[in-house]
């Protein structure tokens, strides 16, 4: 069973048991354009709610991803790595950035769930 | 993820500005311009459509102006007097690129000049941001008999990459044999446009003088074409940038020289021996005794690009220069910039090191450009 939420900053996170997913938004890839590089951290760093998870870089510019919860990095997504535009062909699935091992469940409840995200989404256009 | 701060500042337009927003653009502040940065294909897609075939881009933000005088020789007095670059030498419709340079030799702001097929006469094309300056300070500097004519009433398009060529031919057949950094009066479509063999992509290509009421008609026409799709201002600074073009407010401002700015090139020999142009004591002692720092490319060794203000440091981590330029270059496939670094580590092959994001990472001083230039030659 898996739960999803957004950051008003167009991350995501899907949560199943204590496991973290964390990625960007099909908005904000679109709002970012083509992906030419993403750094991600290293597996085993401590990441605070609201530290830099990864860096995403556009042909234009360089974008933080923040994380929305905090825990320690298990896994991350070195395919995206290798081929940066997989962000932009399916941000909201294989796009994912790095798994998480919760520590605070809690921060979730501070998060938007979908139905408030896609207002946000369309009260920005 | 980060977000850039809103704009609220009243925008100009460009008289292709509708069609811009009807092509599905992403219109960004740019210069005091509402300027396309993207169109739906977005940045990369553009930047190798205009290598690979031809792209249109709207440059009408940018500043045009005649300089006229009786004759040559005098239009030319008054222009040299505040560049560096040989326009006397000209011959009737070539083009130079040269820099308005203040009293210590920095640089005020890059120019192309044409000598017209009219004798007497000059056209300017400085950048957008500038131009207002620009023309003031050369109106200001004029003396009697030379005057400077605004263009406010004309658009400026460029048609860039291969296919520009036998694109641009099915409207003005004499274009196919101009020569590269010539500006010559012609019809296009009907159009009366002064049309330069120039550009700022390091492709084959023309830029389009046109008068504002028939820009639009213009454009659409060379949409139409197969070969030809819109290219918004992202794509133009990718470009520029593999092709070692500097942008005027980064790569070169008031506070950097020709000489540091590596366009000791545009300085002719005929200037260098007369000295007299603005700043030309602390210019030609620096190319007599050499500068302290260099205008350089920069290759990063591996994937994570290098934006405009990261520093330069040498092995040691010492800091030796900053990054003005840089970003992902598509057609290289991986990052590229160009800075500014010590003399001593500006030798193409020294190794340095860019600090992203508090890391040092390897990069290697190389020549530019960054891709082969593919300029129309004489008789190909």
């Amino acid at each position: 069973m898996s739960d999803i939420r957004f950051t008003d900053q167009h991350e995501w996170v899907r949560v199943d048991g204590d496991i973290a997913t964390i990625g960007i938004t099909d908005y904000a890839q679109e709002q970012l354009g083509d992906v030419v590089f993403v750094e991600l951290p290293e597996v085993g760093k401590d990441i605070a709610a609201g530290d830099e998870a990864a860096v995403v870089e556009s042909v234009k510019a360089a974008s933080e991803v923040y994380s929305p919860v905090s825990g320690e990095v298990i896994d991350v997504n070195s395919d995206i790595e290798k081929t940066p535009a997989g962000v932009n062909e399916d941000a909201m699935g294989d796009g994912w950035f790095v798994k998480l091992r919760l520590t605070d469940p809690s921060e979730l409840d501070k998060l938007m769930d979908e139905t408030a995200y896609n207002e946000f989404v369309e009260s920005l256009q | 993820m980060s977000e850039a701060a809103v704009q609220t500042e009243i925008l100009k337009t460009t008289p292709l500005h509708a069609l811009h927003v009807e092509l599905g653009a992403k219109m960004v502040p740019f210069a005091g311009y509402d300027m396309p940065v993207q169109y739906p294909d977005g940045v990369l897609s553009e930047h190798l459509h205009t290598r690979a075939a031809a792209g249109l881009f709207d440059v009408s933000h940018m500043g045009q102006a005649y300089l006229v005088g009786p004759d040559h020789a005098s239009v030319c007095a008054a222009i040299e007097a505040l560049v560096p670059g040989d326009i006397l030498g000209l011959e009737p419709t070539a083009i130079r690129y040269t820099l308005l340079l203040n009293d210590k030799g920095g640089i005020r702001d890059d120019l192309m000049v044409t000598r017209t097929a009219k004798d007497g006469t000059l056209f300017l094309v400085v950048n957008a941001a500038c131009k207002d300056a620009d023309f003031a300070h050369i109106a200001g500097h004029l003396p009697k008999g030379i005057e400077l004519h605004r263009l406010e009433d004309r658009a400026l398009i460029a048609l860039q990459g291969p296919k520009a060529a036998a694109v641009f031919a099915r409207f003005a057949p004499g274009a196919a044999a101009q020569d590269f950094m010539t500006g010559l009066e012609m019809t296009v479509a009907g159009i009366p446009c002064l049309v330069s063999r120039s550009g700022y992509t390091g492709e084959d290509g023309y830029e389009i003088s046109v008068p504002e009421a028939e820009a639009v008609a213009l454009t659409k026409k060379l949409l139409a074409e197969p070969e030809v799709k819109p290219i918004g201002l992202g794509a133009r600074d990718s470009l520029r940038l593999e092709a070692g073009l500097c942008l005027y407010g980064h790569d070169i401002d008031e506070t950097t020289t020709p000489v540091e700015g590596a366009l000791t090139w545009t300085i002719s020999k005929r200037r260098r021996e007369e000295g007299n142009f603005p700043g030309a004591k602390i210019i030609l002692d620096q190319i007599a005794s050499g500068v302290t720092r260099k205008r350089v490319g920069l290759l990063p060794e591996g994937k994570a690009p290098a934006r405009e203000g990261t520093e330069i440091t040498d092995a040691s981590g010492r800091k030796i220069g900053v990054v003005t330029s840089g970003g992902y270059g598509p057609s290289v496939g991986g990052p590229i910039a160009m800075g500014y670094v010590e003399t001593a580590h500006a030798k193409a092959g020294t190794g340095v090191e860019l600090m992203v994001r508090g890391k040092g990472r390897p990069a290697k001083v190389v020549a530019m450009p960054f891709v082969e230039k593919r300029f129309h030659k004489p008789g190909k």
